[in-house]
């Protein structure tokens, strides 16, 4: 139901259908975990019901101040994180180029030393008693969100015998539609590390590369303090409902 | 030369990896005070409408093992097929009843436990209703691309037999990948990623 008060009908039109030549295909052997883990048979296609065009609402009263800084929501009082301060901030807009209001963002990350506070991550460097790694914030009206963190190292992982993720951040994002649903990874600015990535070779487009690569933004720094990253997020877009013939109630 | 369409691509999927709790489900893997609980752990309560079930899920690979970092969220309406959605234009869903859910695979036995009610139909686009069925979404990692299928349930005979969707599917020795086993109040469904028992994966 629309939110009372609002003048605004919600949006009830299908879902713009992926492009999967643009995402990175199930099946890619470079990045020896998908070989296993891949579909092999087609999908089913059909425009979407009721059961996709819906999704969850998630209110702000569930964000708690602290969420959207990383230097700080795991860190002993009066002690911060260590590594590079950065803000990342951006938009969620929808493939018409419309902000999404109200998505809920989670993002996860390394430490400043590409260590994972994980009990699966074995990697040689420490942990930061600081730093857990998680946040989440929700886009305002226009789309919009921002947040604190340090910049992640890159670490190695047992793909090939000497693969190195680039730094990154990952991303997982609510729409308005459970079809919007998307997790992604945001990688940084002139990364070397980028173009040698199994995982991010897995797209093959290198547009579809490049729209992942945040851009290092030097209006939003905050001097003597911290450096910002632009990175926008784009979800599907969908049709207009008015010249859809739909029985009364669907 | 026409006018450009301009239009931003939608940004590309990439694998949740194998750290997804800590984003995810921070409490699940040891990340305690930042959030009080993970999102979408707990879907009734003692006001919630509708008949309890507990949906055991299990995600197996090519070779039959199951999945122990994977991280599965489900989607379904309400007990009288109403979706809590902005979305949903036809009423009021039950207030007691978000229902989303989130459960990572068990680190050692790969099982995901939901607990939930079984949702009342919904119409498909042409107003027929569709059988009851909860709408999954899988990542992990090694999973370039969030998986998107259905749970259908086994005691649903009926419903099934003329559900759209499932009408959809060509080879129809695959329709029983989709239907959950019923035992005592619990559905038993897993899902193949890979294989002869592939489970069927929707583009939607």
């Amino acid at each position: 139901m629309a939110e009372p008060g609002s003048n605004q009908t919600p949006e009830t039109g299908a879902f713009f259908q992926r492009d999967r030549q643009w995402h990175p295909p199930a099946f890619t052997p470079s990045y020896k975990s998908s070989v296993l883990r891949s579909p092999q048979k087609a999908l089913l296609s059909f425009d979407n019901t009721l059961s996709e065009l819906t999704g969850p609402v998630f209110g702000h009263a569930m964000i708690r101040e602290r969420d959207n800084d990383l230097i700080h929501n795991f860190a002993r009082p009066g002690e911060s994180a260590i590594g590079e301060r950065i803000i990342v901030h951006g938009r969620v807009l929808d493939e018409r180029g419309v902000g999404v209001p109200g998505a809920l963002l989670e993002f996860w990350q390394a430490n400043a030393g590409g260590r994972y506070r994980h009990k699966k991550d074995g990697y040689l460097a420490p942990l930061d008693p600081n730093f857990g790694g998680c946040g989440r914030t929700l886009t305002g009206e226009d789309g919009a969100y921002a947040f604190r963190t340090v910049r992640p190292g890159p670490y190695p992982w047992p793909n090939g015998p000497n693969d190195w993720r680039p730094a990154h951040i990952h991303f997982s994002v609510f729409g308005h539609g459970f079809a919007q649903r998307l997790i992604t990874q945001m990688y940084f600015e002139g990364d070397p590390l980028i173009w040698r990535c199994p995982i991010v070779g897995g797209i093959r487009d290198k547009a579809a590369v490049e729209a992942l690569i945040a851009a290092l933004d030097m209006q939003s720094t905050i001097p003597m303090d911290a450096l910002a990253y632009k990175f926008d997020i784009v979800l599907r877009g969908r049709r207009s409902t008015l010249f859809e013939n739909r029985p009364e109630g669907n | 030369m026409a006018q450009s369409l301009d239009r931003p691509k939608e940004s590309p999927s990439q694998t949740a990896g194998p750290y997804v709790h800590i984003g995810l489900t921070p409490n699940f893997c040891g990340i305690g005070g930042v959030y009080e609980d993970d999102l979408g752990s707990a879907m009734v309560n003692e006001r919630t409408k509708g008949e309890r079930i507990e949906l055991r899920i299990r995600v197996l690979d090519g070779t039959g093992t199951p999945l122990k970092d994977a991280l599965i969220e489900i989607w379904q309406a309400d007990a009288d097929g109403l979706y809590n959605s902005s979305a949903e234009m036809r009423g009021a869903a039950d207030p007691n009843f978000f229902g989303w859910g989130r459960c990572p695979t068990d680190m050692e036995t790969g099982l995901c436990s939901f607990e939930t009610i079984k949702p009342g139909r919904v119409p498909f686009r042409d107003g027929r209703l569709m059988a009851p069925h909860i709408t999954l979404w899988i990542v992990a990692r090694g999973i370039n691309l969030g998986l998107h299928t259905r749970l259908y349930f086994s005691d649903e005979e009926e419903a099934n037999g003329e559900d759209p969707i499932l009408a959809r599917i060509e080879h129809r020795v695959r329709v029983s990948t989709l239907i959950a086993e019923r035992q005592g109040d619990a559905y038993i469904f897993d899902i193949h990623l890979q294989g002869d028992k592939e489970t069927v994966f929707f583009d939607s």
